[in-house]
């Protein structure tokens, strides 16, 4: 994808994340457990865990699709819940999991509802420059080219870049991803993670890939059962001890002999 | 037009859906419902021509002076036949309305007004009137204020029954709706065979899929007041619907509190097609394919669709209405048997023609 070299079109600053000693329950059963994470503006911080570690449910949180039962997520000190729901959706955009397939909107029209935190009065359509930042963070994902499909004809990572332009187009401070790179291809994949550094918000994301996670994120923490087990610079963090305990995997740091980074091979414990 | 010079890899893209401009659509179905009032208004069985039509409809207006012989022409004209219209058109685009608020608010392309037990729960208070002869003292009005009371409370065990701690839930909604208008439907039924008349069935028949005969200026400004109010609603709502159509986690990060905007259509859907239904019985196919009709042609985006389907649903059924009344005249037919004689092959047609997603892919 060639992103265009021009800086990204209203950027904002980024805000202070802080997920303040944050429980969650749900039907009743809690899935989170007390957990305290910080990332500072600007900063990519990756949530990595085993499948069912509470790492989508902690995120919904942020995006506020859940309400915490105990504790508070705080932007820039402010507390999230508290505010009206499209102030909260000026500052926190999200690319969510879900995908509902049941209204065949174009992917202009899907780029587009980004903008609705940001429109005047409940009467009011696109104004021209909401199209234009839609048309830029189309192209900036690699994705002019599908403006006029439906979105329900592409594929799972056209999808994905979709949703991805639509968060961007928020202009958030802080950007919740979950699983970014899901249904992507490789070069997307490295491509997308860039990207969302290069916008400028906060970026909380969690990540299954952990190579991926290491080389992108200036913070992880690890998640299993609901709390945080581990935190730190990914170097400290990715340790063979930690990956045998949580994901149950040997791992075996390599140094890349060309970019010189580690790497990570996995395989099953003996 | 999707293939420009920055489709890079995909050059055989396949093309975007067609679409037609909304608002030219719109305005070419209002003209063509304007035409069609006065045909409905022309057309009938008393013989009346269109020349003496036009000049009545011109006198009503104006206050122009008559010839004594068309004081019966004139009363047919502008105390039967344009009441009968102007609801049709009212009651046709509340349905279609409806129709799309449902249809975002429980996620589902096959959901319709009456998926949520309204039009049973309705058939129950009309047939308890015509059947049983409750609210007698209301005289003409007994089977309206039954019906729209049964209407609502139907609703609302819906709701309180579909309803979770983490609000309503589309799925919930529609099962819950759908096994009460099975309760309900049985309930009539069971009326209609115990209390069942030679003509009291036929007019639980008639309710049962809808006629515009009763229409009366009597009927028409509330039912048109309501209508009005839910559209008003509704257009203002329509960026948040499109959140609502994409999911609730997507809503709420876009800033669309999804239990609330639920919330609130349950009550305009509920207010409007219990209205409705009071003053017409339940004229279904219209609030379930209008809405997808109006999609295949100007897309999903709320804003075009709901500037689209009222009008669309009003052109429908004063057409339908004429047909109704005029196919076996001096008979009249059900509405609800013209809706799905003159939609569904419409429907089917639109549908192979234009590539039409109901979602899951193509």
């Amino acid at each position: 994808m060639t992103a265009p070299a021009a800086a990204p079109a209203g950027s904002v600053p980024a805000l202070d994340l802080a997920v303040d000693r944050v429980s969650v329950d749900l039907a009743g059963v809690r899935l989170v457990h007390d957990i305290t994470l910080t990332a500072a503006a600007g900063q990519v911080v990756g949530l990595i865990g085993p499948n069912g570690s509470g790492k989508s449910t902690l995120l919904r949180c942020v995006y506020r699709a859940l309400r915490p039962a105990a504790g508070a997520v705080l932007l820039g000190g402010d507390d999230l819940h508290a505010l009206a729901p499209r102030e909260a959706a000026r500052r926190v955009a999200a690319l969510p999991q879900e995908h509902s397939a049941e209204f065949d909107f174009t992917v202009a029209e899907v780029v587009g509802m980004g903008r609705l935190p940001h429109r005047r009065g409940a009467l009011a359509g696109p104004s021209a420059g909401d199209e234009d930042r839609c048309a830029g963070a189309l192209r900036r994902v690699g994705a002019a080219h599908l403006a006029a499909r439906g979105f329900l004809s592409l594929s799972g990572g056209e999808k994905q870049r979709v949703l991805i332009a639509r968060a961007l187009v928020q202009e958030p401070k802080v950007l919740v991803l979950d699983e970014p790179t899901n249904h992507l291809d490789i070069a997307h994949q490295l491509e997308v993670l860039a990207l969302v550094r290069e916008a400028g918000p906060t970026v909380l994301t969690a990540l299954h890939d952990l190579n991926l996670a290491a080389g992108h994120c200036d913070l992880l923490y690890v998640v299993a059962d609901g709390r945080i087990v581990a935190s730190g610079p990914p170097a400290e963090v990715l340790g063979p001890d930690l990956l045998a305990e949580v994901f149950k995997v040997r791992a075996t740091p390599v140094r890349h002999p060309v970019t010189g980074a580690v790497q990570l091979l996995l395989d099953r414990l003996p | 037009m999707s293939s420009t010079a920055t489709a890079p890899a995909t050059a055989a893209a396949p093309p975007g859906p067609r679409r037609t401009p909304a608002v030219p659509l719109a305005a070419a179905l209002a003209a063509a419902l304007l035409v069609s009032l006065v045909c409905a208004v022309a057309v009938g069985s008393s013989g009346l021509g269109w020349g003496q039509v036009l000049r009545l409809l011109r006198a009503g207006l104006t206050g122009g002076r008559l010839e004594a012989d068309e004081a019966a022409a004139y009363a047919i004209v502008w105390e039967i036949r344009l009441p009968r219209a102007v609801l049709a058109a009212v009651v046709g685009a509340g349905l279609a309305a409806t129709g799309v608020a449902v249809q975002a608010m429980v996620r589902n392309a096959l959901a319709d007004p009456f998926v949520l037990g309204i039009s049973s729960g309705a058939s129950v208070g009309a047939n308890a009137v015509l059947m049983l002869g409750a609210f007698a003292s209301l005289g003409v009005w007994a089977i309206s204020v039954s019906a729209f009371a049964a209407a609502l409370l139907a609703m609302v065990l819906v709701y309180l029954t579909a309803r979770t701690a983490h609000g309503l839930t589309p799925l919930r909604l529609v099962l819950t709706g759908t096994a009460m208008s099975y309760g309900f439907s049985a309930l009539t039924a069971l009326m209609v065979f115990a209390a069942a008349r030679g003509e009291a069935a036929r007019s639980a028949m008639m309710w049962l899929l809808g006629s515009l005969g009763g229409a009366t200026w009597g009927s028409v400004p509330i039912a048109a007041v309501t209508v009005l109010a839910g559209l008003a609603y509704l257009a203002c709502a329509a960026g948040r619907l499109d959140a609502l159509a994409m999911g609730d986690e997507t809503a709420a990060s876009l800033g669309v509190d999804p239990d609330r905007l639920r919330r609130e259509l349950f009550v305009v859907t509920a207010a409007v097609t219990g209205t409705v239904v009071a003053v017409s019985g339940a004229i279904g196919f219209v609030g379930l394919m209008v809405p997808h009709l109006v999609r295949m042609l100007v897309g999903a985006g709320h804003r075009r669709v709901l500037l689209v389907a009222p009008l669309a649903g009003a052109l429908l059924l004063v057409w339908v209405d004429i047909v109704s009344r005029t196919l076996l005249a001096p008979a009249e037919l059900p509405v609800g048997v013209v809706t799905a004689a003159v939609g569904v092959p419409c429907f089917l047609l639109l549908m192979r023609r234009r590539g039409y997603s109901f979602g899951g892919g193509r």
